[in-house]
């Protein structure tokens, strides 16, 4: 038990800190429940999305840059494909979707292990390149969300034989981050996969040297990357209505959430639970500082410093660290 | 020793060899390994050892040669196919991934737990837990774990590289005996090593490599020693060339050195290094590959702290916390690698002016015409070819080792720390280079010179220190330098070598 | 050890004379997108076009010196944009208020700071600059837009200077040239002839030789992206000069291209390489696609994939001539 304390102190001091912080949300607005735990993780879902997959490439010691874009492309097909192709067929669209992410990924990684220009470069042009693509798709703000979908992540759970007061404290869009983090990451981290991932980034020699297929690896963590952008894009649009081409802030975000969470940017440890919950925090502080409205745009400003602070704390240490 | 090892071979290499582009690193090398043998590997740095243990395990494609297992003709593709057929090596450096725990570690190479288990017992760590990340365990324990993986999957031929370097000596012992009786078992080792004494206990027979080339094969059995190290030398008779007279001035040595060191260590390896170097004097550092030079070279450079001792230059102390610090106090550093130390994209004057330029307060205008003649000057010192010399890269290895030297020659040299200067460059370099370093001392440099190649210590020093087991175990005067005399002492074969090599397996 | 017989293909030759001299090739590609402009559209090419492209092509050459700057050191800087932008924006609704001068002073204080910023980050906490300047940059936009709040009613006016730099123009030439022509002169003399040049292309050739040199690299990067953040901020006062419409994202749109610039250059992302005046060509260089683009009616959308293409391909290129990763 000690052990498990130890293992995780990070993570549980992270969720005391959430704790704390969505207290002080109960203290500053007294009318704070349900409805607003809803809106708080739906709107903490595409980040949380987003950092589990630049956390699963900063594992394997790499970063994607464009993972912001890669949302954005996913955003706008799952947007113009559900108003094309009606309500009756948006589960194949969600679908296609989510190969297009894998495959956008896949692409990613393949140019990195081909090219030999290092992950940074690969992706800061990929970025460019998937942002065009966005803008090529749908070049205005538009399509459509089946509304079915978007019941999936609005609003609070319901479970027959339970009363509703109870179960609508559970916003579903939380539901809906836990059930894909369980199905994708839990079976992936146990797996020979999984463990290769970590061994890439951990020390690419050594794992060189156990015979890890090290090319492979690297494509597989950006594929899987794509994968969760093109959930977090899906999940923008879901919750929107509409297919937003232009790329949220998500790519910093999600970079200090990795870091804040505690996994190290030079690759190898961490895991995705502590990047959750930090992705959970920086979107409670963003609430409470609006409900004790302060102008968003200093918001903006003291979130900007957050993550900047973050990671050159995260720097530091890294330079002291054992390597 | 055993029945076995008269049989038919397991492994059996003949006529293996492997180029670097102009480089042969192996010509004609041989090795037979009989189930239930122990073979020793040997040979001096550079003479083709970790060359031919990358042919064998599959990490390297030899250009020549062959290799049978079991009496089949193979031809590796990667090392993962060398084990899939049985032949598996334990590196020197752990290939454990450091962030993951023990138990994840054998399920990314697919090894059950059980038979691990066993082997970790046997192999004398008892409070091994599987939910240890391996970045928490010391070295010595890391290298007990890859033999006990590898020993867990159940290798033919078992390849141990250095594998007690690391270890303390009651589990020296432990490996000692494990792999005896995995000898005894029928299967077969390649032991590789600098320990002597390791050596004569364990391996039935020993084969030894020169120049790439394997020149004996013998029986271990007492005495041979000293046949081995004659013939790891090439049987040369002793030659000592006459060096010139190396007349010190008399006033010298009563003076302060330049540089006096004492009890330094650093690392896992370098445990407690103490000498002088004196004005005017070239003095030779002696070492097989990892006694702790490289971290001795490091701390006086200002790339890493010692753990503990003390340096004083010109009899004031000195802690250097980056390379300019040492600079400051005149120890400048020749790193082993050029890559480390050449701006390979950039001018052979670049290259040389670069530490004029360190400090903020010289970075204005470049006066050009005193800095060309100052790189003038050292390129006409060293003799440097500047055919190609807009891309140092474009330059031969000799002449890039000339610019690293050139760079401190044109900032004037105080002390100059050479890291095996010559190492892979030619003959007509070196030749230039040993003149230039007794040229740099008759004007009163300082330089410690640590060579890989022990006939150099007779041609440029005045002394050698030889360390062994991060101590310095000997003190040769240039005239006593004969290479058998080195290397006897870098293998640790003098009396205070014995008694070091003891007290460093004491070492936790 | 004997230096090998060198065997040439024409590819080989061609790249090795790519690589010496990346401005020749650069500029017979400007030439093809010139003559191309012209097939498509006869009589464009007049001294009229010419000036306009010069004057739009400054801008970007001075954003892309940033770029060129840091990238030679193995860094970027993604803040620049967004620091030109703060300094268009600070000096146009300061003038009205404190007058041109003082309005200059001040406009170019964010800019310095901004810079001192990405230094301590990259140079000291060791931070990747791509992470940094773009952390900071995301900060800079957020101050604008509190800025903007409190100034929304003075109104703007652009310092006459920068006006007149701006539009105006002296024998058939922007104006503009005239404060161009030395400014890239001192930045390609400080490139080759100075201390602080040279360290920069070492530190990106290989910053451990440069340690062992007794450089200490915090230092040089520190003054590097505080000189940049000041390039950044005068490129901002002559832009504004320019479009004499300051906004909350004036300058941004030029943040991709200056990249694009430096990379098709010659200038190599990982350091240790490159030239300004190979910039300056790659900025007119875009400048001319921009047209071509324009006139050939491709969406925005196109043009964004096709600069990450390039700088992709580029650089690919790059990592094959140079055999470095």
């Amino acid at each position: 038990m000690t052990r498990f304390l130890t293992r995780h102190s990070w993570s549980l001091g992270l969720f005391a800190i959430l704790v704390i912080l969505l207290v002080a949300t109960r203290i500053i607005q007294p009318n704070f429940g349900a409805s607003g735990l809803d809106s708080l993780a739906r709107a903490a879902l595409p980040f949380a999305f987003a950092t589990i997959g630049m956390g699963i490439v900063v594992i394997a010691g790499g970063i994607d840059l464009s993972i912001a874009s890669i949302m954005a492309v996913a955003g706008v097909i799952a947007a113009l494909l559900m108003q094309q192709m009606g309500d009756a067929s948006a589960g194949l669209v969600v679908l296609i979707v989510l190969l297009a992410g894998v495959a956008m990924g896949a692409i990613n990684g393949l140019l990195i292990v081909l090219t030999r220009v290092p992950d940074i470069v690969v992706t800061l042009a990929m970025l460019f390149v998937w942002e065009g693509v966005a803008l090529l798709i749908l070049n205005a703000p538009g399509g459509t969300a089946a509304p079915w979908l978007r019941a999936l992540v609005v609003g609070g759970v319901t479970i027959p034989g339970l009363p509703p007061e109870l179960t609508a404290w559970l916003p579903r869009a939380f539901v809906v981050l836990v059930a894909f983090t369980l199905i994708i990451w839990l079976p992936l981290r146990r797996s020979k996969l999984g463990l290769s991932i970590y061994a890439i980034g951990s020390d690419q020699n050594a794992a060189f040297r156990s015979g890890v297929p090290i090319g492979m690896t690297r494509v597989a963590a950006y594929a899987f990357a794509g994968l969760f952008a093109a959930l977090g894009g899906l999940s923008i649009t879901l919750s929107t209505g509409i297919g937003e081409p232009i790329a949220g802030p998500y790519l910093l975000a999600s970079v200090a959430a990795v870091v804040l969470g505690g996994i190290s940017l030079t690759g190898g440890r961490g895991g995705l639970l502590g990047p959750i919950i930090a992705v959970f925090i920086l979107r409670t502080l963003r609430l409470d500082l609006t409900l004790l409205s302060v102008d968003p745009n200093v918001t903006t400003i003291i979130e900007g410093i957050i993550m900047v602070a973050v990671v050159m704390i995260g720097g530091l240490l890294a330079m002291r660290g054992p390597r | 020793m055993t029945e076995a090892a008269t049989g038919r071979p397991l492994l059996d290499a003949s006529g293996v060899a492997k180029r670097f582009g102009a480089v042969a690193a192996l010509k004609d090398a041989s090795l037979t390994v009989a189930a239930g043998e122990i073979v020793a590997l040997m040979g001096a740095n550079g003479a083709g050892k970790s060359t031919f243990v990358k042919i064998l395990t599959g990490a390297l494609r030899p250009d020549a040669g062959h290799i049978h297992l079991d009496g089949q003709d193979r031809r590796f593709a990667s090392p993962a196919q060398a084990r899939r057929s049985g032949i598996m090596p334990v590196y020197q450096e752990p290939s454990l991934i450091p962030d993951l725990d023990v138990a994840d570690n054998l399920r990314l190479v697919d090894v059950p737990v059980e038979p691990f288990r066993h082997w970790v017992n046997e192999l004398g760590i008892a409070d091994l837990r599987l939910d240890d990340p391996i970045a928490h365990l010391p070295l010595a324990t890391l290298r007990i774990l890859d033999l006990a993986l590898t020993l867990a999957k159940e290798p033919k031929v078992l390849m141990l590289d250095e594998m007690t370097a690391a270890l303390p000596t009651d589990l020296v012992e432990r490996v000692l005996t494990v792999i005896r009786a995995q000898a005894d078992a029928g299967r077969s080792v390649i032991y590789i090593s600098h320990r002597f004494a390791e050596i004569a206990r364990v391996c039935d027979r020993a084969s030894v490599l020169r120049d790439g080339v394997t020149v004996g094969d013998f029986v271990i059995e007492p005495g041979i020693e000293e046949k081995i190290v004659e013939l790891m030398l090439g049987g040369i008779p002793t030659r000592v060339e006459a060096t010139g007279a190396r007349i010190r001035d008399a006033a010298g040595a009563a003076e302060t050195p330049r540089l006096q060191v004492r009890g330094l260590g650093a690392g896992s390896k370098l445990a407690d290094v103490s000498f002088d170097l004196n004005k005017g004097e070239v003095l030779g550092v002696v070492a097989l590959e990892g006694q702790g030079q490289d971290e001795l070279f490091s701390v006086l450079a200002g790339f890493r702290r010692a753990r503990s001792g003390t340096i004083e230059v010109d009899g004031k102390p000195a802690s250097f916390g980056h390379p300019a610090d040492a600079i400051a106090r005149g120890l400048t550093l020749v790193p082993g690698d050029r890559k480390d130390a050449l701006l390979m994209l950039r001018s052979v004057r670049e290259n040389i002016a670069l530490p004029q330029l360190a400090h903020p307060s010289k970075w204005g205008a470049i006066p050009m015409r005193r800095e060309a003649a100052r790189v003038a000057d050292a390129v006409a010192r060293l003799q440097i070819d500047m055919r190609a010399q807009a891309e140092v890269r474009r330059l031969s290895g000799g002449n890039q080792q000339k610019v690293t030297i050139g760079r401190w020659v044109a900032a004037g040299v105080e002390t100059l720390l050479l890291f095996d200067p010559t190492r892979g460059i030619d003959v007509r370099t070196k030749h230039q280079i040993y003149p230039l370093l007794r040229e740099l001392a008759a004007q009163g440099a300082s330089i410690l010179f640590y060579t890989s190649e022990l006939d150099e210590v007779a041609l440029a020093c005045d002394r050698a220190i030889v360390i062994f087991g991060g101590r310095v175990v000997d003190v040769i005067d240039a005239s006593q330098a004969s290479e058998q005399n080195l290397m006897r002492a870098a293998y640790g074969l003098t009396e205070a070598g014995r008694q070091s090599s003891t007290m460093t397996e004491a070492q936790p | 050890m004997a230096t090998p017989v060198e065997t040439i293909s024409p590819l080989q030759y061609a790249a090795r004379i790519i690589r010496e001299n990346p401005v020749i090739p650069l500029i017979l590609l400007l030439c093809a997108l010139v003559g191309l402009l012209e097939g498509l559209q006869p009589g464009i090419f007049n001294e009229r076009w010419v000036g306009n492209t010069i004057r739009f092509a400054i801008p970007l050459a001075m954003l892309a010196a940033c770029q060129t700057l840091t990238m030679l050191t193995g860094g970027i800087d993604l803040s620049a944009g967004v620091v030109a932008t703060v300094s268009a924006f600070v000096v146009a609704t300061l003038t009205p208020l404190v007058g041109g001068p003082a309005a200059i002073v001040l406009a170019l204080v964010p800019a310095v700071l901004m810079g001192l910023v990405n230094g301590f980050g990259v140079g000291i906490c060791r931070v990747h600059p791509l992470i940094m300047t773009l952390g900071t940059g995301l900060i800079g936009t957020g101050c604008l837009q509190v800025y903007q709040r409190y100034v929304i009613n003075t109104g703007s006016e652009i310092p006459g200077f920068f006006e007149f730099l701006g539009t105006g123009r002296t024998f058939g030439m922007p104006n503009a040239l005239y404060l161009f022509v030395p400014f890239a002169i001192l930045i390609l003399w400080g490139l080759r002839r100075t201390g602080f040049g040279r360290l920069l292309y070492a530190l990106g050739a290989n910053e451990n030789a440069t340690r062992l040199s007794g450089v200490r690299s915090w230092q040089v990067l520190m003054a590097l992206y505080t000189v940049v953040g000041l390039i950044a901020g005068i490129t901002g006062l002559l832009y504004v000069g320019i479009i004499r419409a300051p906004s909350l994202s004036l300058a941004n749109s030029l943040m991709l291209p200056s990249v694009a610039a430096a990379v098709i250059g010659g200038t190599s992302i990982f350091g240790g390489r490159g030239s300004y005046s190979g910039t300056i060509v790659g900025a007119l260089i875009l400048t001319v696609l921009g047209t071509l683009l324009t006139l050939l009616q491709i969406p925005e959308g196109a043009r964004r994939l096709l600069f990450g293409a390039i700088i992709l391909a580029v650089t690919a290129v790059y990592v094959r001539i140079t055999d470095q990763s």
